[in-house]
């Protein structure tokens, strides 16, 4: 067996500072996946804002009954753009981003497989974001007469079609989204190659970090949901400007065709996003908990499950369609079996804290708010399962509550425990704790004010997507508190937004390892030179860094 | 671009004071009206959710309590001490124990898909009695059409059935279509809700228990003002219903037309039948017996019977009618009835005709 051989770096690495536009040159032409990681993160971050400052404009109209704070237009191309970005600008961009940053550093390699690939799908997703945003603009055709596109982000047919939809933003949409997926579709390939065939010596499969043979997952996952979107795109363009008539039911077209294309996207696109959740609660639990992670080929063949189940729960989303009763039979087990393996994975995690001994510093902390919120996620989840009630809490906001928890109460409190666990990896810096620490506890109150309340409008029978209703529905009280926890949400971000700045000039330096962790990336400089690592690691276990800190006591003896 | 900034600032300050309006009218305003809870559920369908509904809750709240109380003991319990000094033990995995929550999941996702597959079965296959109401439901952009074929009746946005539970009860049987694009039928207190699209026809049945006022509003987005499309549903008994399908029945008695109906000055009925007659009012609606026969907006020959207009934006009163007809967009921006332009004695004039199909 081979011995784990890591050279340690001899201290930090000083790089000679060029002149503005030279750093701006650099960065336009990089194919170093450290700088177009921070480059998507960064991206997706400023997106970030803007959809959360288009959900706050929501939750302004929303505050109470019979409000004209927005039109009815104005308010249907926010939800329409705020779903569209928060998936595709944010989501997607920004787990893609950790992707491309961590996957080369954890499995020991200097790069991913295709360097040149990974900037041309960056560039190509960046610019189909700026597209959709020019809708704003030029949505009309002529500068200056723009509207956003105003349908949903799941943009049923036949709403889509020219003739209920006039003008060019269904296009700007479409189009978008299309250049954006094939800039998925690109840099899956990507990690796929890369985790597949860059891992450095010793590396098998079962020694892969979790979070790496999560981004495996999630990749082949992409690529099999993103077809069927661009698929449908390419099919709502021609029947929009070449005459065809798949969704257009004036001409005998189906509209149950476009909700089935673009399903078969969307629910495997959940798991797109949740799964590199997973994958750094699978890295950051255990170093807070000291333990290992408990049952990783349990956790593995979780993962791998869960994307198998996932290709098959789509129709879960039209329990309300029409589908026969053994139709919407099938669909409540499949959906339901997504449960086991999702339960394994809490489990596994609850074992792991089991018996440790946990350090609650920020990025924990969000961890800790991580598990609470998908498990109750999860139920819900399991609530709309149950298609015969999915009948009643279809469309409503009980499941724009149930979805935001999943989103934001999984995804989004996950990235940000990814962000304070990695950023000093990043820059060299640590993000302030303090700050830290107000920013959890002010997303913890604003999150639970929002969201948990908002499943109860949902249940008194307020739909989603209606601008305003009357105020004899009693639905008033409980939109005032859940808009005023979306501007507590606000303002922790704005504390976020601040720290990540602060931190990044004033931040004490971090040093290669600052949390005590076990994987490679925490073996190099903080930040680490273009080159990663200065010769090849080799490993004898799942955990590098443990070897090398307890020889009296290697991972790699168990083996 | 100086007076632009005026006029946006006050529409800006119009804006706040409406939602200042409205934030302190709020309280007192939100009267009692029919609920729209999917637990007060008065129909077969509904209930039987509403059983499955308490079985899950009652299933998913215990694992909630159960793993969230073990989350918290193990946070306090294990939690970093400052006299800790050794790492923990390394404990890599049990076998046994992953089989074990493997299969306590498995055995509750059989439960609750068992309990929901019986619900499901009884509610979408159940057999349609032969005495069952039959009405065919149509979405429009933004409104609701209703035909009931055997009585030979259309309506629009408020729905009339009869009380479906007892001895005079009668099943309703709902064929649901669109004439444009997706939109969904959901009246939360009868039961769950069913899409309507176009191309296609979906079925459910509703069986109400009592009589009374059932609101709803449309479950699916469907453009501008998918807010604005709210259901009524009238459930009457059955004297009650067998009255108002003879009032639909009824053609509409012409009107009698005076000296000043020539000249177009009168501000009465028949004078405004004839300017409505003269205008495109015709081309999208139908008032049955006169040559207004538009299909494209509501049917307007009972316009009278009912209480609100534009699927339930305003009550039915003679302001409200007027100003609506006036300006659409005042009530409900982006309803697709045009503004017709005409001058304000002939919106009295067709006011006064309206009024008077009852």
């Amino acid at each position: 067996m081979a011995e784990t051989t890591i050279p340690i770096p001899s201290g930090a690495v000083t790089s000679e500072r060029g002149t503005y536009l030279e750093t701006i040159h650099s960065w336009i032409v990089t194919v170093d996946h450290k700088k177009l990681g921070i480059m998507y993160i960064v991206y997706a971050l400023l997106f970030l804002v803007v959809a959360g400052v288009e959900a706050l404009l929501m939750r302004i109209q929303l505050s109470a009954p019979n409000l004209h704070f927005l039109s009815p237009q104005t308010f249907n191309r926010m939800f329409t753009m705020h779903g569209t970005t928060m998936v595709f600008l944010v989501g997607m961009m920004i787990l893609f981003g950790f992707g491309n940053y961590l996957i080369p550093l954890m499995i020991g390699a200097r790069d991913m497989a295709f360097p040149r690939l990974n900037a041309f799908s960056f560039w190509l997703s960046a610019f189909a974001g700026l597209l959709l945003y020019f809708s704003f603009i030029g949505g009309s055709g002529l500068p200056g007469t723009g509207t956003a596109p105003d349908v949903g982000w799941f943009a049923y047919a036949p709403l889509t079609e020219r003739a209920f939809s006039p003008g060019h933003t269904i296009d700007y949409w479409t189009v978008a989204i299309l250049a954006n997926g094939i800039g998925s579709i690109g840099t899956s390939i990507n990690i796929i190659a890369t985790v597949f065939c860059m891992r450095c010596k010793g590396m098998t499969l079962m020694r892969l970090p979790l979070l790496a043979w999560i981004y495996a997952t999630m990749s082949f996952l992409t690529l099999l949901a993103i077809s069927p979107l661009t698929a449908a795109q390419a099919m709502l363009m021609m029947d929009r400007y070449l005459g065809a008539h798949f969704f257009d039911t004036q001409a005998g077209g189906s509209a149950i065709l476009w909700a089935h294309f673009f399903w078969i996207f969307g629910h495997p696109e959940v798991y797109v996003l949740v799964l590199p959740a997973f994958g750094f609660a699978n890295e950051i639990i255990p170093v807070f908990s000291r333990k290992a992670i408990f049952g990783y080929p349990a956790m593995v063949s979780a993962s791998v499950g869960i994307a198998f189940i996932s290709l098959s729960v789509w129709a879960h989303h039209m329990f309300t369609i029409g589908m026969t009763s053994y139709g919407n039979a099938f669909f409540t087990l499949s959906t339901m079996l997504v449960s086991v393996p999702t339960g394994i994975k809490i489990f596994n995690w609850l074992a792991t804290l089991w018996g440790g001994r946990i350090r609650f510093q920020t990025p924990m902390l969000f961890a800790i708010g991580f598990l609470f919120q998908f498990l109750i996620a999860g139920l819900t989840g399991i609530m709309l399962s149950v298609s015969a009630w999915d009948w009643q809490l279809h469309n409503t906001y009980f499941v724009v509550a149930h979805f935001h928890y999943v989103l934001v109460g999984a995804i989004i409190f996950m990235i940000f425990s990814a962000l304070y666990y990695w950023y000093p990896k990043m820059t060299g810096r640590m993000l302030d704790e303090r700050m830290g620490k107000w920013h959890f506890w002010l997303m913890v109150i604003g999150f639970h004010m929002t969201f948990d309340l908002m499943h109860i409008p949902g249940l008194l029978g307020m739909p989603r997507w209606i601008y305003t209703y009357g105020a004899d529905r009693g639905w008033g009280t409980l939109n005032m508190l859940v808009s005023i926890g979306g501007f507590v949400q606000g303002i922790a971000i704005l504390i976020f937004v601040f720290n990540m700045v602060w931190s990044y000039f004033k931040g004490p330096h971090a040093g290669p390892d600052p949390w005590d962790a076990w994987t490679l990336e925490w073996s190099t400089a903080s930040p680490p030179p273009s080159y990663n690592f200065s010769a090849e690691p080799v490993v004898a276990s799942r955990r590098p860094l443990w070897d090398l800190k307890h020889p009296e006591d290697p991972d790699s003896a168990f083996d | 671009m100086d007076s632009e900034l005026r006029v946006k600032s006050s529409v800006f300050i119009r804006r706040l004071k409406l939602a200042a309006t409205a934030l302190v009218l709020w309280p007192v305003t939100a009267a009692a009206s029919p609920s729209t809870s999917i637990f007060s559920t008065l129909s077969t369908p509904a209930r039987e959710v509403n059983g499955l509904a308490f079985f899950v809750l009652g299933i998913t709240a215990a694992i909630f309590v159960a793993v969230s109380a073990l989350l918290i003991y193990a946070l306090i319990k294990f939690r970093a001490r400052p006299e800790d000094t050794a790492e923990p033990a390394q404990v890599f995995g049990s076998m046994q124990i992953e089989i074990s929550w493997t299969i306590i999941p498995i055995l509750i996702v059989t439960v609750l898909f068992l309990g929901t597959a019986r619900v499901l079965f009884s509610v979408q296959d159940a057999p349609k009695p032969a005495s069952a109401l039959d009405v065919t439901a149509v979405g429009h952009q933004f409104w609701w059409e209703y035909h009931y074929p055997q009585y030979n009746i259309t309506a629009a946005n408020e729905l009339h059935i009869p009380v479906g539970q007892g001895a005079t009860g009668r099943v309703t049987y709902l064929k649901l279509t669109s004439a444009d694009v997706i939109h969904s039928f959901w009246i939360p207190q009868l039961g769950g809700k069913t899409d309507m699209l176009p191309n296609r026809v979906n079925e459910m049945w509703i069986d109400p228990a009592k009589p009374g006022l059932y609101l709803g509003q449309c479950g699916q987005f469907c453009g501008t003002q998918h807010a604005k499309m709210l259901l009524r549903v009238s459930v009457d008994t059955p004297e009650q219903f067998a009255a108002w399908v003879a009032g639909q029945q009824k053609s509409v008695a012409p009107l009698a037309v005076s000296a000043a109906t020539s000249t177009n000055d009168a501000v009465d009925a028949p004078t405004g039948q004839k300017v409505f007659e003269q205008q495109a009012c015709i081309n999208c609606h139908t008032v049955s017996g006169t040559v207004a026969n538009g299909r494209f907006g509501p049917d307007l020959t009972h316009l009278m019977s009912r209480a609100t207009l534009a699927a339930g934006a305003m009550n039915n009163t003679p302001e409200n009618l007027k100003g609506w007809i006036t300006n659409p967009d005042d009530y409900k921006t982006g309803s697709l009835m045009p503004a017709m332009h005409l001058t304000g004695k002939q919106y009295a004039q067709i006011t006064a005709y309206l009024q008077t199909l009852k």
